[in-house]
């Protein structure tokens, strides 16, 4: 078996006595594309918000890359190399596209409390902000506000953002979602073909993005781990086509 | 020329030229009121505009800074850089207290905790009267020589030392928004929890701003106390935090010369209007709902936009 990067043990949220995760022990291997899916309220985004830190388990411990980060906290999680995008794409408006990768990249510089220097110094990760914006098809809108960028291109923005950072794990929450047929299959083929040498925890709802795209399928529903196994034996899987489906079908 | 784009540049060279004619032609005491305002607005415009925090309390780091100028003036006889010097630091320090607790909530509740701090330092201040003086202030700071040998009773000499401190100041804070830091606070501003998810402790950026803006404010506090001769229960009171809100809004929030347009305005409305009163405080009321309904962005903010430049 391939060596997990990211493990959880028992994982669990409560809120206020409605369990949102209970017990999911997930194994994401070095090198795949792992795909969280299931209904709505499945609990799939806290699973998210709990892996990166952004909510605090009630149980359970989280692994990554063999050093427990169960009370890490969302900004160090971050700079070990799990690094996580939104549901709702998360840009920073104001800022232009080159601005946005180049916030990602100064980070390299460490702590960035240095207000009496001029941004000038900055100008060093413009070469590379290029490269990344390039990589994702957007060299056309270098100097365009994020704000102004179409909803799919700023998931493309998004991405670049993230992959500046060079992540050892890629958390990607519904990167297609509310995308238009176009834009889907941009974001598919942007993400194949970057996904050599990486390792990407997605959750999708847009099955035909899980088929082509995930080694292993993690199903979710009320918040507890249905079945698992790559996409043919998940999509046969009984069970998941009447959390699915309905009853009727199964 | 130092960062700034062209329109700012020009904007620059306009107010260096004005502040340089300005003596001239009106009253310097007012004038050396409206750039310590300008400078105080300058640092709430941080918080406000850069990284958008709105603080109910800045009046305490102003007030707190003219006290303590005053006081180590003229119980002490230091000389006014020491003065000046030691406001800018007092702010500073209250400001990493103050700070430190506030940042921990954000919009309404931030605001209600800076506004409950600067409650406890306005009763400090009405309470310690052998350090404040209570209702009446400390009186009579002399305004002595600078470095100790720069006599500044000349109300010229003493504007020229208010117009350096001022215009350092203005340049000094267009370098904390475009210097490497500034851009990180931008970016926490424009969408917080994925400046996190990059890596970035928001709390940190946070404090920081904070502590500068509460610096700028005891440094423009100091520098008043200095040249008013006296600090008084006025620049320590909640009055104080709403008017310098009220300038940043008015001049233009998030712009660089609109705190400095709208400390003008707000000042020149207590000199000019003082005839009214009482009415004063209601004319100020109607203009800054005129501001919020007419013109949001604020008067260099609207004409920043019309230009399509930052200002």
């Amino acid at each position: 078996m391939a060596e997990a990067i990211l493990e959880t043990d028992g994982l669990t949220k409560v809120f206020g006595g409605f369990t949102a995760v209970g017990g999911v022990n997930l194994r994401v291997e070095t090198g795949t594309i792992h795909a969280l899916i299931g209904p709505n309220g499945a609990g799939k985004t806290t699973c998210f918000n709990l892996l990166t830190k952004f909510l605090q388990p009630s149980a359970g411990t989280i692994s990554f890359a063999g050093q427990d980060i169960t009370a890490k906290k969302p900004a160090d999680v971050a700079r070990l190399g799990m690094v996580r995008s939104f549901q709702i794409s998360a840009v920073f408006g104001h800022l232009t596209a080159v601005e946005n990768v180049r916030v990602a990249l100064q980070r390299d510089r460490g702590r960035n409390f240095d207000f009496w220097r001029s941004d000038r110094v900055l100008r060093r990760y413009n070469d590379r902000a290029h490269e990344l914006l390039f990589d994702v098809g957007l060299s056309d809108a270098v100097d365009v506000p994020a704000a102004e960028l179409s909803y799919g291109r700023k998931r493309a923005l998004e991405i670049a953002t993230t992959l500046a950072l060079e992540p050892r794990l890629m958390l990607l929450d519904e990167p297609t979602a509310g995308m238009t047929e176009a834009d889907v299959s941009r974001i598919v083929a942007l993400i194949s073909r970057l996904r050599a040498g990486r390792t990407i925890l997605m959750v999708e709802h847009n099955l035909s993005v899980v088929s082509g795209l995930s080694d292993k399928i993690t199903v979710l529903t009320r918040g507890k781990i249905l079945a698992e196994g790559d996409y043919a034996t998940v999509s046969n899987h009984p069970d998941v086509i009447t959390a699915y489906l309905g009853t009727d079908h199964a | 020329m130092f960062g700034f784009s062209k329109a700012q540049a020009i904007g620059f060279l306009i107010m260096v030229a004005a502040v340089a004619i300005g003596p001239f032609v009106l009253y310097p005491i007012f004038l050396m009121q409206v750039m310590c305002f300008a400078l105080f607005a300058m640092g709430a415009n941080l918080l406000m505009g850069s990284i958008g925090l709105l603080s109910l309390g800045q009046a305490a780091y102003f007030g707190m800074g003219g006290y303590v100028c005053g006081y180590l003036v003229q119980s002490y006889g230091f000389t006014p850089e020491v003065g000046i010097i030691a406001g800018g630091l007092t702010g500073a320090a209250l400001g990493a207290v103050f700070g430190w607790l506030a940042i921990r909530r954000q919009t309404i509740y931030f605001a209600m905790i800076t506004l409950a701090l600067a409650q406890i330092v306005y009763f400090f201040a009405v309470q310690d009267t052998d350090f404040t003086g209570g209702e009446n202030g400390i009186q009579g700071i002399p305004r002595s020589a600078l470095f100790g040998h720069l006599s500044l009773n000349n109300d010229l000499a003493m504007y020229a030392l208010v117009a350096v401190i001022f215009l350092a100041g203005v340049l000094f804070v267009h370098r904390v928004v475009h210097s490497p830091f500034g851009q990180v606070v931008k970016a926490i501003r424009e969408n917080e929890p994925r400046a996190i998810s990059l890596g970035y402790k928001s709390e940190h950026y946070k404090w920081i701003i904070f502590i500068i803006a509460a610096a700028l404010a005891g440094v423009a506090g100091a520098t008043k106390a200095m040249v008013m001769g006296i600090e008084t229960l006025t620049d320590v009171g909640a009055a104080a935090s709403g008017l310098v809100v009220l300038m940043v809004l008015l001049g233009g929030i998030g712009t660089i010369y609109g705190p400095i347009l709208g400390a003008l305005v707000v000042v020149a409305m207590q000199y000019y209007l003082s005839s009214f009163g009482a009415w004063v405080t209601v004319i100020q009321g109607a203009i800054f709902m005129a501001c919020v309904l007419v013109f949001r962005r604020g008067v260099i903010g609207e004409l920043a936009y019309r230009l399509k430049t930052p200002l």
